[in-house]
C-alpha cells in the first residue's frame, strides 16, 4: 500500500538511489484501486516506483503530500518563491538580479507597484530587491516581479538604506520561515528587529543599532548547527548580557 | 585461490560540510590515504561548455605537490564519467557543476579514495543523483592473494591493481581502472569482493547523513 510503505520512513533520513515501490491494493471485485500521491523535491516517479534522488529527511503533510528537507547551500528557482536579490545591471527595460542561482534573474521596471513607462522605478546597480518568481523553470531564464497579481508590492520592493545582508543555508532558511518558528520566537524576545528572509538563503537584517543587528545575524547564522536546547541557552546568555 | 569473503577496509571515516565556500564539501580518509573534495553548482557556465540538456560536469584533481599532470588527467576523467552515470545532471540544464578534489595524503588505494570523498561532497551539495556510487582498490599479490584497500607499500608488491566503482541500487560496476595482468577469473573474483566491500560503505554513507540530520531531526 502506497501509504503505508511510505508512512514508516516519515521524519527518516533517506539518501539518493532509495526506492519505495507500492503493491497497489486489489478490491474485491478485481480491480486496482489506485492512490495519488504528490512527490515534492527530491522524489521522482519511475514507472510504478518512487525513487529518491537527494539526501535528507523524509517529511509528510496531509493528505499525500512527501518530499525530502535537505540542508543545502545553492539555489534553484522555484516559481512563486519569494527572494532577495542584487541588482547586478540594468540594461534597457530590464534589471538582472543575481539570487544565487545558475542564472541570473530579469526583472522588468513595470514590474514594480505604480511604476509606468513615463515614472521608472529609481533603482540602482547593487541595489537588493525583495521579489517572487513569475517564470522559473530548468529550461527559461528566470523572471521576477515586485508585484502581486493584483499589482500591489505587498512587501516586496527595493530595500532601504543600512540593514545588514547575509547567506544561511536554504534547510536554515526554510526553518525560519516556518509558521511558528521556534528561533523566530525566540529571536523576538532577544531585540526588536526587521528580518527579511528570502527562499534563496539570504537573511537581511536590522535592528536598531549596527551591534544589535550585527548580534542578530551572528545568531541566526549560529542556529545552523544547534539543537532548540543549545539554542535557547545561548539566547538566554545574550539576553542577560554576557556573551 | 580462496575467495576472501570478508574483505578488510582500512578504518574509514569522513566529514561533510568542511569548507564554508563552496555548495557541498567532503573529506574522505581511508587508512591513511585522505582527500579533501569541493562541489559548486549549478552554477553558471562557459557559453563555450554549454551543453543544452544537461549540466556540465568538471573534475579537478590537485596534486598534494605539483601540476596535475597526465596521470591527474586520466584520474578526472574516470571520475567524472562516474560521476556523470550518477548524477541526474538533465535536471539542470545549461549549468556547470565543478569538483575539485584535493589530495591531502596518499597512502594507497587513491582513486577508491577520490570516488568515496566526490560521492560524498554530491550528497552534501544536494545534487540530485540516481543512485550513489563508492570506490574500491583490490590489490592482487604475486601469490594470487587478493588484498582490498591496499596501501602504497601493498600496491607496489601487488602484480595487479584493479579500481571499481559500484553504484548503490543494483551493486553493479559502473567504472573499472586496472594496471597489470590479471586472469578473467581473478577479475571476477575482485568484483565480487568489491561489491561485498561496498556495502559496509554504503551503511557508512547512511550513518553519517543520519548523523548530520540528527539535530534537526
Amino acid at each position: 500500500m502506497m501509504q503505508s510503505c511510505f508512512k514508516n520512513k516519515i521524519g527518516d533520513v533517506v539518501l539518493p538511489g532509495d526506492i519505495f515501490s507500492f503493491e497497489l491494493p486489489v478490491t474485491e471485485d478485481g480491480s486496482v484501486k489506485a492512490e495519488k500521491i504528490i512527490c515534492g523535491p527530491g522524489l521522482r516517479r519511475n514507472g510504478d516506483e518512487v525513487l529518491v534522488c537527494k539526501s535528507g529527511i523524509l517529511r509528510h503533510k496531509q493528505p499525500n503530500l512527501y518530499w525530502i528537507d535537505s540542508q543545502q547551500k545553492r539555489y534553484v528557482p522555484a516559481k512563486g518563491e519569494s527572494v532577495i536579490g542584487i541588482v547586478t545591471a540594468k540594461s534597457g527595460d530590464i534589471f538582472k538580479v543575481d539570487v544565487g542561482g545558475s542564472e541570473q534573474a530579469s526583472l522588468s521596471y513595470l514590474a514594480f507597484e505604480g511604476a509606468t513607462k513615463r515614472n521608472r522605478p529609481n533603482v540602482q546597480v547593487g541595489d537588493l530587491v525583495y521579489a517572487q518568481f513569475i517564470i522559473a523553470n530548468k529550461d527559461m531564464e528566470p523572471e521576477l516581479v515586485c508585484i502581486d497579481s493584483n499589482g500591489k508590492a505587498n512587501g516586496m520592493g527595493v530595500f532601504g538604506a543600512d540593514g545588514f545582508l547575509f547567506k544561511v543555508s536554504l534547510g536554515l532558511v526554510r526553518r525560519l520561515l516556518a509558521p511558528q518558528s521556534e528561533i523566530v520566537k525566540d529571536l523576538e524576545k532577544l531585540f526588536p528587529s526587521e528580518i527579511v528572509v528570502g527562499m534563496n538563503g539570504c537573511v537581511w537584517v536590522k535592528a536598531k543599532t549596527v551591534q544589535q543587528t550585527l548580534i542578530v545575524a551572528n545568531l541566526i547564522e549560529s542556529c545552523e548547527n544547534m539543537t532548540a536546547q543549545q539554542r535557547q541557552a545561548l539566547f538566554k546568555r545574550v539576553a542577560d548580557g554576557n556573551l | 585461490m580462496e575467495v576472501e569473503l570478508c574483505p578488510i577496509l582500512r578504518s574509514f571515516g569522513s566529514e561533510q560540510n568542511v569548507l564554508s565556500r563552496p555548495d557541498g564539501s567532503a573529506s574522505f580518509v581511508q587508512g591513511d590515504t585522505s582527500v579533501l573534495a569541493g562541489v559548486y553548482g549549478p552554477a553558471e557556465v562557459k557559453v563555450s561548455k554549454e551543453i543544452y540538456d544537461r549540466a556540465t560536469l568538471e573534475v579537478v584533481i590537485q596534486p598534494k605537490v605539483g601540476l596535475p599532470s597526465v596521470r591527474e588527467r586520466a584520474r578526472e576523467q574516470c571520475i567524472r564519467e562516474t560521476c556523470e552515470a550518477a548524477l541526474l545532471s538533465t535536471l539542470h540544464p545549461r549549468s556547470s557543476l565543478t569538483l575539485i578534489l584535493q589530495v591531502v595524503h596518499d597512502d594507497g588505494s587513491l582513486l577508491a579514495c577520490y570516488l568515496n570523498a566526490a560521492c560524498m561532497a554530491l550528497i552534501d551539495a544536494g545534487l540530485p543523483m540516481s543512485s550513489l556510487f563508492c570506490g574500491i582498490t583490490c590489490a592482487i599479490n604475486t601469490e594470487g592473494q587478493i588484498i582490498t584497500d591496499p596501501s602504497v607499500q601493498q600496491e607496489k608488491e601487488s602484480r595487479a591493481l584493479l579500481t571499481f566503482a559500484i553504484d548503490s541500487v543494483e551493486r553493479k560496476v559502473m567504472m573499472s581502472s586496472t594496471k597489470g595482468s590479471f586472469s578473467v577469473k581473478e577479475l571476477q573474483q575482485c568484483i565480487a569482493v568489491s561489491q561485498k566491500a561496498s556495502e559496509e560503505i554504503f551503511q557508512f554513507y547512511r550513518d553519517s547523513v543520519k548523523r548530520r540530520y540528527s539535530k534537526i531531526m
